[in-house]
């Protein structure tokens, strides 16, 4: 039916990384992303990933061929400084990494890639923030989300779409942590563990918050009610919409079926 | 590339042309390292025998927040070394989630001057910065790798005339009865610019400014002096 089932199942493996959100201001590209720990003993699996100085990505799938690919964007960037003293631009990068992809979905013997990338970037045409997926299409986005329970983040940053634009960094932040709660499951919150951000912008070069340094931005979001609050443990106005991130009764298609399972970060 | 001298017979003998991957810029420059300082300073005139190319080329080059590095002799090595060290630096940090240390710096550049044993970068280096306990550390190097910590350093062009002289008012070497004083980061600087002043009076490679950096655990400040221009 026209269908390269053997793709299907590589942008599968992205469906079950664990969430990470991507969005862009004026000035500024920012990357959140829910860090999965295996087990309780295990630490938290890094999900955004430093390329240059203006150019950063999250992940979702599996890691390993993550840093295969993670590893060959350091290194276009690192030519491209290296033969014409200049940032490489960030659409030249995806498209390279689009250009890879695409080799072992045709080849014999070989396998798609089974990871999908959000990068962030910031070169002289403005912020991008770029989606890159196994089956080697790439896109260019305004916002977007991937992995388990993403859709909920993507009706979030739908919903909002035309403050980023005006946002402040801060704002930015705000916005990309509540899209990133809303994929989160009942009884589960954002904390300094769990949490990785990644901020690129005009002045500044891309940096990673890990831990601690995310404490400051988990603040600011910290007494909003979720749309999918908690249950009675606190008992009341459980059932309310209130503040933001509100999702009507929208059915929330694939995501509830998809349950936490292992293997992939 | 001079001829050689041809009289009237030989005009006819054939001429060999010399082509040479190197050529001499010329430019001086020198560091010296403190107790929680390092001052490093060059000279900009570019030159290329008795022409000069630029009066505004200055030697040193920033690699990391603690670490300048300086570098003379064919500029066209100068450029791509200094290229290729800011990759190697980038992927240190990449590989290691962590700027390299000075001392790190000069072992890498050591082993890339080596590499190229049988067709050197035709430069002289110098490493300056602070060391993991925040003191000040020189590095010098020859063209093939060669290296050591010294307190103080100059190369380049005039830099048979400039270690002398700082072996003397630095090292205390050949002086009777003096007493060794820690020096403060305003007398460095102003015995670096004293030093490129004479310099520049009897090197004609050296010349038109200097440029100073002070590097402290606090950062690197920079100021630039005139000198002679001829």
């Amino acid at each position: 039916q026209g269908r390269i089932h053997q793709i299907e199942y590589a942008m599968e493996a992205v469906k079950q990384g664990s969430a990470t959100v991507g969005l862009k201001s004026k000035s500024h590209a920012i990357l959140v992303a829910l860090k999965r720990a295996s087990s309780e003993l295990a630490a938290h699996q890094k999900k955004i990933i430093p390329i240059d100085d203006h150019i950063g990505v999250s992940i979702a799938g599996l890691t390993a061929d993550a840093r295969l690919l993670s590893n060959f964007m350091r290194s276009e960037c690192l030519n491209s400084r290296y033969a014409y003293d200049s940032p490489l631009p960030v659409s030249r990068l995806v498209s390279a990494v689009g250009n890879k992809s695409q080799i072992p979905t045709q080849r014999y013997g070989r396998r798609p890639f089974g990871v999908g990338l959000l990068v962030a970037g910031y070169d002289d045409q403005g912020p991008h923030i770029y989606q890159t997926c196994p089956s080697a299409n790439y896109y260019d986005c305004k916002a977007m989300a991937i992995g388990a329970r993403s859709q909920s983040a993507r009706t979030y940053v739908e919903k909002h779409l035309d403050k980023f634009l005006e946002c402040s960094l801060d704002e930015l932040i705000k916005h990309g942590l509540r899209a990133l709660r809303e994929t989160l499951p009942q009884e589960v919150e954002l904390t300094t563990k769990n949490c990785s951000l990644g901020i690129v912008g005009k002045d500044m070069e891309f940096t990673i918050y890990d831990d601690d340094d995310v404490q400051k931005y988990l603040a600011m979001i910290e007494g909003e009610e979720r749309s999918r609050a908690a249950p009675p443990a606190d008992q009341a106005a459980m059932d309310t919409q209130e503040g933001e991130g509100q999702q009507p009764a929208d059915p929330q298609p694939a995501d509830p079926a998809v349950e936490e399972q292992g293997m992939e970060h | 590339m001079m001829d050689p001298m041809l009289n009237e017979e030989s005009s006819y003998a054939p001429k060999q042309t010399y082509f040479s991957p190197y050529a001499m810029n010329g430019g001086t420059c020198l560091a010296i390292a403190g107790e929680d300082f390092v001052v490093v300073g060059s000279d900009t005139r570019l030159s290329q025998g008795f022409s000069i190319f630029t009066r505004d080329l200055p030697k040193t080059y920033k690699l990391t927040t603690s670490t300048v590095l300086g570098a003379c002799g064919f500029h066209g090595d100068v450029l791509t070394l200094t290229k290729v060290l800011n990759a190697r630096l980038k992927m240190f940090e990449h590989e290691h989630h962590k700027k390299m240390t000075t001392s790190e710096i000069a072992a890498m550049l050591s082993t890339m001057l080596y590499h190229r044993r049988f067709f050197p970068y035709y430069v002289y280096n110098l490493i300056a910065g602070l060391d993991e306990e925040g003191k000040g550390v020189v590095y010098s190097f020859d063209p093939v790798g060669s290296y050591g910590s010294d307190g103080y350093r100059a190369r380049g062009s005039a830099a048979a005339m400039l270690q002398p002289l700082l072996d003397n008012q630095i090292g205390l070497k050949n002086q009777q009865n003096v007493q060794r004083v820690s020096l403060s980061k305003e007398k460095v600087v102003n015995l670096v610019k004293d030093v490129f002043i004479s310099a520049a009076e009897r090197d004609i490679y050296t010349g038109d400014a200097v440029v100073v950096h002070v590097i402290t655990k606090d950062g690197t400040t920079t100021e630039r002096f005139p000198l002679r221009r001829d």
